[in-house]
């Protein structure tokens, strides 16, 4: 599943033995707590997830195993896709409000030239 | 059946500061945790609840209100902010002649911490892994500057001086004497903004007649999780709104002596029927110091909590880009990690 032997991996999938399609780890290369811990809420904020967390595997490597159990089959890339898209949207809403904000404040600190 | 109902409410949504520890720290809110509750992930109303409020803003910090968010979202923007937010900072450092005390490692060290002024979105990573352009940077990627000093006998200096800015020239290396030495066509790209130290007046060597300097400098693109000086902010951090409610009515002495367990601001004496009554004005100001559970009498009558999904944050620059635009590009950050994965999961086909 890692990508080419050129190419740095990205992302890995890793299952068990006979483990079902609903029982991943994901490693997520180059990543830390910033990605994991916001990815994990996300994910646990849905209903098909039985169980989501994450570890580091070691301080010097920088890549996360991302555990990832669901409930009635529904496969693991499902609530890891509806995650990433979710914490992607709530990323753009945050920064739409910022701007807007942050824009209100300006005007009312200094009046626009008449 | 209220009463539970409440608790509930507090579990959910307070960080209550108790005597022996911290109450109901982690976030519960999870689908299956609370009857009568449904927490899955609902956009509609995140937006709805979802809330910034701007307190402070000018060139080099700002103070903002952040309602309606998880701790793991807030804290990634954080983190994001210290250590992937990428800047230009200088990296190779080229020593043509140190002849000053500074050993060459040393300067070499204080150089890179320099603050430089160069907006880095307009930058590329220069390319890591094969060493094949060793000292080659090329327009796109690096900033070229040069520091060229020398110390020499102020010629003017009165015989019996004894203050060294009197008796010698360019005994001071400040920042301002690094200058910048465009590559390419950079002297037209940057030509309305000028690159360099941001700050003038840091001092970087002292000299004595007859020693110099004759350094060039490149300066690269790079995050704080690489090395701190790429680090855009001199610090991001936030912390959780406190609230402070008093259970019952507190007069007289003990009003006086509450009034001071907190900051100032935070609590209030009213005059109402002639008595002083104690009155929370403003729990935003306390630090929380717990000084109030060294009272018996005291520690009852107060309940220190914090509000679990209002992050106060405080975003200090180091001057090369404005605060609201690091904020801005910290959130864009989080947006592109997802996106990476996305095209991933796509292009793998990993279903």
């Amino acid at each position: 599943m890692a990508a080419e032997g050129e190419k740095k991996p990205v992302l890995e999938m890793v299952q068990a033995d006979g483990a079902d399609e609903g029982c991943v780890t994901f490693v997520l290369h180059e990543e830390d707590h910033t990605l994991g811990n916001s990815l994990r809420y996300m994910i646990m904020k849905s209903v098909d997830v039985n169980f989501c967390g994450y570890t580091i595997t070691h301080p010097s490597e920088s890549k996360i195993n991302f555990r990832i159990q669901t409930r009635g089959g529904v496969a693991a890339t499902e609530p890891l896709r509806r995650g990433l898209n979710e914490l992607n949207d709530v990323c753009q809403h945050v920064l739409n409000t910022f701007q807007g904000r942050v824009n209100e404040f300006k005007e009312r600190e200094e009046p626009p030239m008449e | 059946m209220a009463a539970i109902m409440d608790n509930v409410e507090e579990i959910r949504n307070r960080v209550i500061l108790g005597e022996f520890g911290v109450k109901n720290v982690h976030t519960t809110d999870f689908p299956g945790n609370y009857p009568g509750y449904d927490d899955t992930w609902d956009m509609e109303k995140f937006q709805k609840n979802f809330r910034i409020d701007v307190v402070h803003l000018d060139e080099n910090s700002m103070e903002f209100d952040m309602v309606g968010i998880d701790a793991a979202i807030a804290n990634a923007f954080r983190r994001i902010l210290l250590a992937e937010v990428p800047t230009m900072a200088i990296e190779k450092v080229f020593m043509y002649n140190n002849t000053s005390i500074v050993q060459d490692e040393v300067l070499a060290h204080r150089l890179g911490l320099i603050p430089i002024k160069a907006d880095p979105r307009l930058f590329e990573y220069r390319n890591t892994g094969e060493e094949t352009s060793e000292e080659e940077g090329s327009e796109i990627d690096t900033i070229q500057m040069q520091l060229k000093i020398k110390c020499s006998i102020n010629p003017r200096a009165s015989k019996d001086s004894s203050d060294p800015r009197e008796l010698y020239l360019n005994h001071m290396v400040y920042s301002r004497d690094i200058k910048w030495v465009p590559i390419g066509n950079q002297a037209d790209v940057f030509a309305d903004s000028s690159i360099g130290p941001v700050h003038e007046d840091i001092l970087i060597a002292q000299l004595r007649p007859g020693q110099e300097l004759d350094i060039i400098m490149h300066c690269v693109k790079g995050t704080g999780k690489d090395h701190a000086k790429f680090s855009p902010v001199a610090t991001a951090s936030y912390r959780l709104l406190p609230e402070i409610t008093l259970l019952e009515l507190v007069e007289g002495e003990k009003a006086k002596r509450l009034k001071c367990c907190f900051s100032r601001g935070v609590i209030d004496l009213e005059e109402i029927h002639g008595r002083k009554v104690a009155k929370v004005v403003n729990s935003r100001l306390d630090t929380c110091s717990r000084e109030v559970l060294r009272h018996d009498d005291l520690k009852n009558l107060v309940k220190i909590g914090r509000v679990r999904d209002h992050f106060i944050f405080t975003v200090e620059s180091t001057g090369i880009l404005a605060p609201d635009v690091l904020v801005t590009e910290a959130v864009k950050v989080l947006m592109r990690k997802c996106q990476r994965f996305l095209s991933e999961l796509d292009s793998t086909g990993m279903e």
